[in-house]
């Protein structure tokens, strides 16, 4: 198992060197960073002198490699529109983003996971269609308008909960949470389901068609003829044989999690990475682009790394070795 | 022998008692009777063994005995009891404490049968603990001793291995063990040996056999191969289109068929201790569920045919040293 988890992060490197080299290209081609930093009024000795100081006179593979090199040690350069570090800046952003999208993902997974149980078990229920229609306005409304929809009727209407922001947060050390204070709590309530919704109603509809599928087998038949209770045979066999799908696309959910916080972020003016992104963006800032790019590479890696350990923990057919 | 034979006299004589057994499906186009009027019993230690061909009702009737039927299937008519008791209108609650501990079930494919995820100990242990009063501990001792009697060796160390550690033959095996760890009085065998390679059908029979006889165990074998109801059953049921054909013991059933199906079954066989893979299969086919000629099912097929069998369905009656349901036997009551 360790060797196969080692190839695993093998076979990552391309993928990061890959992507650092988009992000690289971006960071590079995109935009003039020179006239960016020095304004329209620059003499040509002045960019010149720039283009120096920046290493952008030299040969392109010694640029690419200064550039993963720097990436490695979170060194992004300065932002341009605020001229402080990119890294300061994304780890400053960073708790936001993490705590919102764990949120959306543990709510997602909360509900998703037993409404899709339920529904599998019970497929012709009244309460099993009546989940199941409701399901699909999960699946169809697109999140900014969800995110707005909740804010007109629970902030605007009625006033019950805040429309943006993450409330008072308490600093630990480099890390700002929400999750301590009942304002911070508030604040992500809104944001978590206008982020988590879309994923909670897909987990349930994969977890109910999985469940279909088990429950039809063999071995729950044999299971049954054996005398064992229903919720031996629901939780102890059936779930447990959908998890391997489930959890595949937990995985990959997680990154479209991440990716739809940037919509998220911004209907919620939620400072995190996202929406420094999208302010990055209007403002041409290519660093921080050029940085969340790689960053969201890295999380995509180390998900896949998280996903393929727990098939081994869930399946014992993939652990080699015994 | 004949006074299990002849169904109705003794009541408690028999562990299980099947009587006019009507299994049905509804669907679109009207209800598909599956089951028409089975009936049998198996007596304390008896093995009974089903033949017939593909599509016969063998397995509904095993289904419909553990309580097991697939949704819309639904018992339409008659009883099942077990040891006087019916049990096939059971409330789900009861119908469990009956599976498992006092039916046991063995189906056919066994890479299919077993939870891939859980570790075969895990499967046994759960099993035994929901049947039985024992601590954790106890009930893994009790596993390994089950491992140990259908065969599996080194079962102290395997306890812990998953199924697709073993062989197939080896986990039908383990099948077994989990069919037989809370000792119930009756197993339905499904096939249980069709899927297996050619070279350990035998041995998985015979292991069967040995353990029905020492723990008592009655059961009832679906089969296809008249070798094995030979060598293994007692009696054997031969069923066509949704009816007991014919039943007696096997010898006489083997020797002396009465109801022509049977006569036509036997006679691709060519000695009783030869090996036949397949029932061989007379002129034409059995009829689809949707299309049961009237009076005796067997009608189209049969040589011997008269006026009365497009009439009348004929009851399962003596005939010589077995039962048969062929107007042949009896006169025909209208
Ligand atoms: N879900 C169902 N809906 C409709 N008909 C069904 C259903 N399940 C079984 N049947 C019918 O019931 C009849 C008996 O089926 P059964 O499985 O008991 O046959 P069998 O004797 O076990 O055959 P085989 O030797 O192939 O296992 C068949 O004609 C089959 O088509
Ligand atoms: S009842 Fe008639 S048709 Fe049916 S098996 Fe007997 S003789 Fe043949
Ligand atoms: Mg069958």
């Amino acid at each position: 198992m360790i060797a196969q988890l080692a190839s695993r992060l093998l076979q990552a490197i391309p993928v990061l060197l890959v992507v650092g080299f988009l992000s690289f290209a971006i960071f590079t081609y995109v935009g003039d960073p020179v006239s960016i930093m020095l304004g329209q009024n620059a003499t040509p000795a002045m960019r010149i002198a720039m283009r120096h100081a920046l290493g952008l006179d030299q040969p392109f593979l010694v640029q690419y490699w200064r550039f993963m090199a720097r990436a490695i040690h979170f060194n992004f350069g300065l932002s341009y529109r605020l001229a402080l570090p990119v890294s300061q800046l994304l780890l400053q952003r960073l708790p936001a983003t993490t705590e919102l999208v764990m949120t959306s993902a543990v709510l997602a997974l909360a509900v998703g996971l037993p409404l899709g149980v339920y529904t599998g078990i019970r497929p012709n229920g009244f309460v099993s269609r009546s989940i199941m229609a409701g399901s699909l306005v999960g699946v169809s409304l697109p999140t900014f308008l969800l995110g707005i929809l909740l804010i007109l009727f629970f902030s605007v209407l009625l006033g019950w909960l805040p429309s943006f922001g993450r409330g008072h947060v308490v600093d630990f050390a480099h890390w700002s949470t929400g999750f301590l204070t009942v304002s911070g709590l508030r604040s992500l309530i809104l944001p978590s389901i206008t982020l988590g919704l879309f994923q909670m109603t897909l987990i349930m509809r994969l977890v109910r068609t999985e469940m279909l599928e088990v429950l039809r087998s063999d071995y729950i038949k044999f299971a049954r003829a054996r005398g064992l209770a229903p919720r031996v045979i629901y939780f102890g066999h059936a779930l447990r044989n959908t998890l391997v799908p489930v959890i595949t696309i937990v995985g990959l959910q997680i990154g479209g999690l991440i990716g739809f916080s940037i919509v998220t972020e911004t209907v919620f003016q939620w400072p995190g990475m996202g929406l420094l992104l999208v302010q990055s963006i209007q403002n041409a800032d290519i660093p921080v682009m050029s940085a969340y790019l790689l960053l969201i590479a890295v999380v995509f890696v180390v998900i896949n790394l998280i996903v393929d350990i727990l098939y081994y923990v869930v399946d014992p057919r993939l652990r080699v070795g015994r | 022998m004949s006074a299990a034979m002849r169904a109705p006299a003794g009541e408690h004589a028999a562990l299980l008692e099947v009587r006019d057994l009507r299994v049905e499906f509804p669907t679109r186009r009207g209800v598909l009777r599956a089951l028409d009027g089975v009936g049998f019993t198996i007596a304390r230690g008896e093995v009974l063994g089903v033949v017939g061909e593909s599509g016969a009702g063998k397995s509904l009737t095993g289904a419909a005995i553990i309580g097991l039927l697939e949704p819309p299937g639904r018992i339409a008519g008659g009883e099942i009891r077990l040891d006087g008791t019916r049990i096939d209108n059971l409330p789900q609650r009861a119908m469990r404490q009956v599976r498992g501990k006092r039916i046991g079930a063995i189906f056919q494919d066994p890479l299919t049968t077993l939870n891939p995820l859980l570790s075969i100990g895990r499967q046994l242990i759960e099993t035994i603990r929901t049947h039985l009063p024992l601590s954790e501990g106890e009930a893994r001792e009790r596993a390994i001793r089950w491992l140990e009697e259908v065969g599996i060796p080194a079962a102290r160390q395997r306890i812990d291995a998953y199924p697709h550690e073993f062989s197939g033959g080896m986990r039908q095996r383990v099948v077994i063990a989990l069919a037989l760890c809370a000792e119930p009085e009756l197993v339905v065998a499904d096939e249980p040996t069709t899927a297996l390679d050619v070279s350990i059908q035998a041995q998985i029979i015979a292991l069967l056999k040995r353990l029905a006889a020492e723990h008592g165990t009655a059961v009832m074998l679906v089969t296809h191969d008249m070798g094995v109801i030979a060598e293994t059953c007692d009696r054997v049921a031969v069923m066509y289109a949704g009816r007991i054909a014919e039943i007696g013991p096997v010898r006489e059933v083997v020797k002396h068929p009465s109801h022509p199906y049977t006569v036509g079954l036997m006679g691709s066989i060519p000695a009783l201790d030869r090996k036949v893979a397949r029932l061989t299969q007379i002129d034409g086919a059995m009829p689809r569920l949707s299309a049961i000629p009237s009076g005796c099912a067997f009608n189209p097929r049969c040589p011997k045919a008269m006026a009365v069998c497009r009439e009348a369905k004929p009851e399962l009656r003596p005939a010589g040293a077995t039962l048969a349901a062929c107007h042949l036997y009896g006169a025909a009551h209208v």
